[in-house]
């Protein structure tokens, strides 16, 4: 497949660009933090975001969605790593979209996509025990109980998790801790009994919770897929989160560089231009070169996504170990290059370094990643 | 069928008629590439079939009009010939600065007589070419030359030296920058000009290099003459030339940094020499090297792949050759220094018949020049500042 977007992923583009630059600026995430928002993100915006159609781009049409693709919801999705706009859209409209279509019944698909696609209901995805990112190290469990089951056990790192209505819960129903197998998906109400929601105060100012489960009691029908056999259906829905988050930081590592390289023009010392010194042009252009690459290891990774690729894990954690890398590098360029005003919090710019480091840790940074890579290589 | 399908047919028929047998494994060391021209020892009698066949049709220079003796293919029959080479494997026939570099730049900026002249015998591999840039005083500030062509009437007396001119001793005619107008600015009194090596006056004497190989040499031009009718494009605006001939020399060493298809990958080959455990790799901070390495080999490659895809869809910026050129070039010698650390004490062998002959810590050394020769990484960094990023 060639590597470029198609007309209708550029104005796809184009379009979230100019609404993100009109509605949802970096001020706006600015007055959520100042404002020490609850959800960390403003309604009326996600009301705006869903009326575009943007909570129904990864769904099927079959279930009322748009079916648009994973190249065209990357396109928004890099924007938003510009903007730095916070929004329901990763854990609901990908990580739950994604979720229930891999391993929904047709019955959760009809209901649960439909309202996804609608803008009336938001998810999150809690998989996370410990403070890295293990997949198969699921502790919590779902013991069967009559015609249901009782989970019990304590998720970290869950975004979105203090607003989302309902959570898809990672939990184990046999096998031991570390086996794929046994690994069950559950979707359970925030507002159950027995479940406990910590919301905590981040460095990026977004919702993340720890929550706690205590004999929380749910249906059969809260089954996602089938009992035990849930992690390949985890695993492909972890694929597109990391994708998305490569996005995101690739839009985070070019909004860093754009305005940087602005501030070189602009800003002068010992008489001249900051940019005319090239200890600096050096340094910004290899920032540039790596950008370049970054462009394409993200659209490759949502090319395979779309085209249900066999490599497509390979590709994906390429994607999100060069962004972490490279997001790295930009956000710390971006404040050495700005010098003091850099550092300051009246400046935008530590906004993007306070973004890119949870966007890099959240299901796996770059040793994660690089170690996954190495093993799907054969080594 | 439809045209391109006959066309995918007759050319898979005719490959397998005329591509000899040994000439379908890939090329092992740079010694085992056909470069042809008058003074070429041919390693096989196959060789010089495959060569000749190639050229006779034209498909040395595949895309070049017919006209010249090139193949005349359009770029998707030009993509299925290279389809069909690489199915049964065929190596290049022919490797070549004529094909490469002076070849395009006569299509382009050529006068009709040139082209007549020169591509026909380019395209059947009679005539090796050489480029005469460098001098021991204009490195990285090519426009800088010294080299003089002095007008004499109907021919010029080229006196100076060039340095860098790849296997000046084995080619056959010299591409060649000459300043012609000494008064003006540098880049504007600068012509690209052509002449036979055999000219009287034109010695050319190899350098060593630090790998033991001499792939380069210097070249003396005292009183050499140099015909006016063998001026490319207008007298005094060389400069021109010579830095589009610059932005395919940077894309050609910057596909340096690109692992060939179906050779071993590094991870394979550390695996195999330090082993593998329980699926990882039993040294973790070469593995961690490795793979890092890998991952931007492939980002590397994926990213000369979309350049490639944008330019054909109307999108390119046309200016990334400077960034290919830059990140292939040290991708190249990040990746023999970690094939240093991976052959351990075998790496350190020079010669003999174990180590396969010091294949390693030779290739390992050259890959040093790849970042210095073709502009070096800081001019790289340079033009992207400038041209890219618009920082004076």
């Amino acid at each position: 497949m060639a590597m470029v977007i198609n007309e209708e992923q550029q104005m796809l583009k184009e379009s979230a660009q100019g609404f993100l630059a009109e509605f949802a600026p970096i001020g706006e995430l600015r007055k959520q933090r100042d404002a020490a928002s609850e959800a960390g993100y403003a309604d009326n915006l996600w009301r705006q975001m869903t009326d575009m159609g943007w909570a129904a781009i990864l769904v099927p049409e079959a279930y009322g969605g748009l079916e648009f693709g994973y190249v065209g919801m990357g396109q928004i999705v890099e924007q938003t790593g510009r903007t730095l706009t916070a929004s329901p859209l990763f854990s609901t409209a990908i990580l739950g979209v994604t979720a229930i279509n891999q391993a929904g019944s047709e019955d959760q698909k009809t209901e649960l996509l439909a309202a996804i696609a609608g803008g009336e209901l938001t998810m999150a995805l809690a998989v996370d025990e410990k403070i890295h990112h293990a997949p198969t190290q699921i502790s919590m469990t779902a013991s069967a109980q009559g015609a249901g089951y009782v989970l019990n056990g304590s998720k970290r790192f869950v975004a979105d998790g203090s607003s989302a209505e309902k959570l898809i819960v990672v939990a184990r129903t046999g096998g031991e801790v570390g086996d794929m197998q046994g690994i069950s998906l559950f979707i359970v109400d925030r507002a159950a009994a027995g479940v406990e929601v910590e919301r905590t105060e981040m460095v990026d100012t977004r919702n993340y919770a720890n929550i706690n489960f205590n004999h929380v009691e749910v249906a059969e029908t809260a089954l996602l897929g089938e009992e035990g056999k849930g992690f390949p259906a985890l695993s492909a829905t972890l694929d597109a989160g990391n994708a998305f988050l490569a996005a995101e930081m690739l839009g985070i590592a070019q909004q860093t560089f754009d305005v940087t390289l602005q501030y070189l023009k602009e800003r002068k010392q010992f008489g001249v231009l900051i940019g005319s010194f090239q200890a600096l042009q050096h340094r910004a252009a290899h920032w540039w070169s790596e950008i370049e690459l970054c462009k394409s290891v993200v659209l490759k990774a949502l090319q395979a996504l779309d085209a249900g690729d066999a490599k497509s894990p390979v590709s994906v954690s390429i994607a999100k170990a060069k962004l972490c890398e490279v997001a790295e590098l930009a956000t710390n360029e971006a404040i050495q290059m700005h010098g003091g005003i850099g550092m300051t919090d009246e400046y935008d710019v530590g906004f993007y370094i306070k973004r890119a480091r949870p966007a890099a840790m959240q299901f796996g940074d770059y040793s994660y990643h690089g170690d996954r890579f190495a093993l799907l290589s054969g080594y | 069928m439809t045209d391109l399908q006959t066309f995918r047919q007759e050319t898979r028929d005719w490959l397998e008629e005329n591509c000899p047998p040994t000439m379908r494994f890939p090329v092992t060391d740079s010694g085992d590439a056909c470069w042809g021209g008058r003074n070429w020892t041919f390693k096989s009698e196959e060789q010089k079939q495959w060569m000749e066949r190639m050229g006779a049709k034209g498909w040395t220079a595949p895309d070049w009009p017919a006209e010249f003796g090139g193949g005349g293919l359009n770029k998707a029959e030009t993509k299925i010939l290279k389809e069909e080479m690489a199915g049964i494997n065929a190596r290049s026939p022919l490797d070549s600065f004529g094909i490469w570099m002076i070849g395009p730049a006569l299509l382009k900026f050529g006068s009709e007589e040139l082209k007549q002249q020169h591509l026909p015998p380019i395209i059947r591999g009679e005539i090796r070419w050489c480029q005469g840039y460098s001098e021991p005083g204009a490195g990285s500030d090519l426009a800088g030359l010294q080299a003089k062509g002095e007008d004499r009437g109907d021919h010029f007396i080229a006196n100076g030296q060039k340095v860098w001119t790849s296997y000046a001793d084995k080619c056959d005619w010299m591409f060649c920058l000459l300043r012609t107008d000494f008064e003006a600015k540098k880049q504007m009194g600068i012509s690209l000009v052509l002449f036979d090596m055999a000219t009287p006056g034109v010695t050319p004497k190899p350098i060593k290099l630090i790998s033991g190989n001499s792939p380069f040499c210097e070249t003396f031009l005292d009183d050499v003459r140099v015909e006016k009718n063998q001026v490319v494009g207008d007298l005094n605006k060389g400069w021109t030339i010579a830095k589009y001939l610059l932005t395919h020399e940077r894309e050609m060493i910057g596909g340096f940094g690109l692992t060939d298809a179906g050779s071993e990958t590094l991870g394979q080959i550390a695996s195999k020499t330090v082993g593998v455990e329980q699926g990882r790799m039993n040294n973790p901070l070469l593995r961690a090297d490795v793979l890092k390495w890998e991952i931007d080999g492939a980002a590397f490659a994926l990213t000369a792949e979309r350049v490639t895809d944008e330019v054909k869809s109307g999108h390119g910026v046309g200016a990334t050759s400077a960034m290919l050129k830059y990140y292939g070039t040290e991708l190249n010698k990040r990746r023999f220094e970690l094939m240093m650390k991976i052959d351990g004490s075998d790496a350190m062998v020079w010669d003999g018949a174990n180590a396969n002959g010091g294949w390693t810590p030779r290739t390992w050394l050259r890959t040093k020049g790849n970042s210095i020769e073709g502009g070096t990484s800081e001019v790289q960094l340079n033009i992207i500042a400038k041209n890219i990023l618009g920082l004076g």
